[in-house]
């Protein structure tokens, strides 16, 4: 399934979400218009509850959007499907089983065979560092490890595209530049298009090819940023003159619907 | 986590010793009991109620006893076990089912079983049936509000976990739901087994034949009071080693559990 590069791989089509509230609705989001071609990695940074978490549950099926529609590959999105990933930000590793049987867990689900499973999850267990701890319960993992099996097992569904949704939000800042350096390192290998949603800018500009910055809430797509720093990237990256430049423009964008909610 | 290393004697002590140690202070604190006028009519001295093994025995009467309890607790426990896992499921599941059966409940668990077992007796009459009946009821009323907690609690984040990758409802429900639910399951079995056991005497009072709460009745009417004290003592200890089983299934099950160290 090695598409060209430029592929639409997710196609967000005049996508709208209201909640119905005690008095009325509230519309979370509002004509979201939107392509992720084949390879990208495409960040989504906007205020608090700006819905940018909306989107991506959209997006994986696990909302339906009152209005609009997202294509997958083509597909128009129903519920849930493997060919979409997920990592959700409270890691959300299934307690009473082994990190193994936790990268397994889908793949046992698609019908694969016990020795596809082992070798699926070795490869994945690999690419995260945490071969030795196939066999520990997640109860034995710190949060920076849970995380990585959480993405390990989403990557093991070789999914069309991976949406993570704020996953290195609950860790603190020196696990976080660690794992989005690792993170680079994965998908500098793969390419596998993502969807990342977080509220760090610097994180952001690190990992993304675009940035896409939402308004406040009713959210809109307010701009997108081409993020032109070449790969491969690090953490030294965070200290170039384009960074800081990006930065500082991405930040003003952000910081003025932050002053909007405020309001 | 948060364990802590205290290096005093407390902790210095084998859990076993602390056991015995227990035993022995329970031991001394009865012998200072019997020899009062009053409290030496209820706790005998120990030796004379351990004397009273022999007496019960000879009447042939110590191991019906005991048979016949636990042929009522083991029955009313395990229907009520296996009746109260789908109901709770049920309500969790179905809101309609929840919003009719809840107060029900709620209302029957808090009346005292000794108030219905009349009712009980007229109905099926007496014998095994009303003993296994009562018993069964109480254990039920309690497991399904344990259980049916346990099912609502099941964290959300592991339900859309499992449906992104590619569980559908029966796999949600055997490989999330019922694993999560397992550590409310075994804590419903423990109040279970409890609950059938404070039950015993009102399950007996149906006219029973024999049991443990049936005789500590009649010896009350004979006033023997070391006999007695040493059925008390025989319930006791059957709930402590269902609770020894327990904890061992329970370690073998939820040891995945993250637990506070205390």
């Amino acid at each position: 399934m090695a598409g060209k590069e430029g592929n639409i791989k997710v196609s967000i089509q005049g996508v709208e979400k209201k909640y119905k509230v005690r008095n009325g609705e509230v519309t979370a989001l509002s004509g979201i218009d939107f392509d992720i071609k084949e390879n990208e990695f495409i960040c989504v940074i906007g205020p608090s509850g700006c819905g940018k978490s909306t989107l991506l549950n959209i997006i994986a099926g696990l909302l339906e959007p009152t209005a609009g529609r997202v294509l997958v590959d083509g597909r128009e999105v129903h519920g849930t499907g493997i060919d979409r990933g997920v990592v959700f930000q409270q890691y959300a590793l299934f307690p009473w089983l082994t990190v193994r049987k936790n990268v397994e867990f889908g793949l046992k689900l698609k019908g694969l065979g016990k020795k596809e499973r082992e070798e699926v999850a070795n490869k994945y267990l690999k690419m995260v560092e945490l071969e030795k701890f196939a066999n520990s319960y997640p109860k034995e993992l710190s949060g920076g490890m849970k995380q990585r099996v959480a993405i390990a097992r989403a990557y093991a569904m070789n999914p069309s595209v991976l949406l993570m949704d704020e996953p290195f939000g609950a860790l603190d800042a020196q696990t976080r530049t660690q794992l989005q350096t690792e993170l680079l390192r994965t998908w500098e290998e793969e390419h596998k298009t993502c969807f990342f949603v977080t509220h760090d800018i610097e994180e952001a500009i690190v990992l993304a090819t675009r940035v896409v910055i939402m308004s406040a809430r009713p959210a809109r797509i307010k701009e997108v940023v081409d993020i032109d720093i070449p790969y491969p990237r690090d953490q030294e990256t965070k200290m170039s003159d384009r960074f800081i430049e990006l930065k500082n423009h991405i930040w003003s964008q952000v910081y003025q619907e932050y002053l909007a909610v405020r309001k | 986590m948060g364990k802590k290393k205290k290096n005093d004697f407390v902790s210095k002590i084998p859990k076993g010793v602390w056991l015995l140690i227990s035993l022995i202070v329970a031991l001394i604190v009865w012998t200072l009991l019997s020899f009062g006028k009053s409290t030496g009519r209820v706790f005998p001295n120990a030796i004379v109620v351990a004397k009273s093994i022999g007496t019960m025995i000879e009447r042939g009467l110590l191991f019906e006893d005991i048979k016949s309890s636990l042929i009522s607790v083991i029955a009313g426990f395990a229907i009520g076990f296996v009746t109260s896992i789908p109901v709770a499921f049920l309500m969790a599941w179905y809101r309609p089912v929840r919003f009719i059966l809840e107060p029900w409940i709620q209302f029957i668990r808090n009346i005292p079983p000794l108030a219905y077992v009349p009712l009980v007796v007229i109905g099926v009459g007496v014998g095994r049936t009303p003993q296994i009946i009562v018993i069964w009821l109480a254990t039920f009323l309690i497991m399904t509000v344990t259980v049916f907690q346990g099912v609502i609690n099941v964290d959300e984040t592991l339900i859309k976990a499992a449906r992104v990758l590619g569980a559908n409802d029966v796999n949600l429900f055997i490989k999330v739901i019922f694993p999560a639910t397992t550590p409310f399951i075994i804590t419903a079995v423990r109040l279970g087994i409890s609950t059938a056991l404070t039950t015993l005497i009102a399950a007996e009072s149906t006219g029973a034949m024999a049991g443990l709460g049936m005789r500590i009745k009649a010896l009350s009417n004979s006033y023997e009071t070391q006999p007695m004290l040493l059925y008390i003592i025989i319930i006791g200890v059957i709930g402590m080693a269902a609770e020894k089983i327990l904890k061992v299934v329970e370690r073998k099950l939820t040891g995945w559990q993250e637990k506070r160290e205390i």
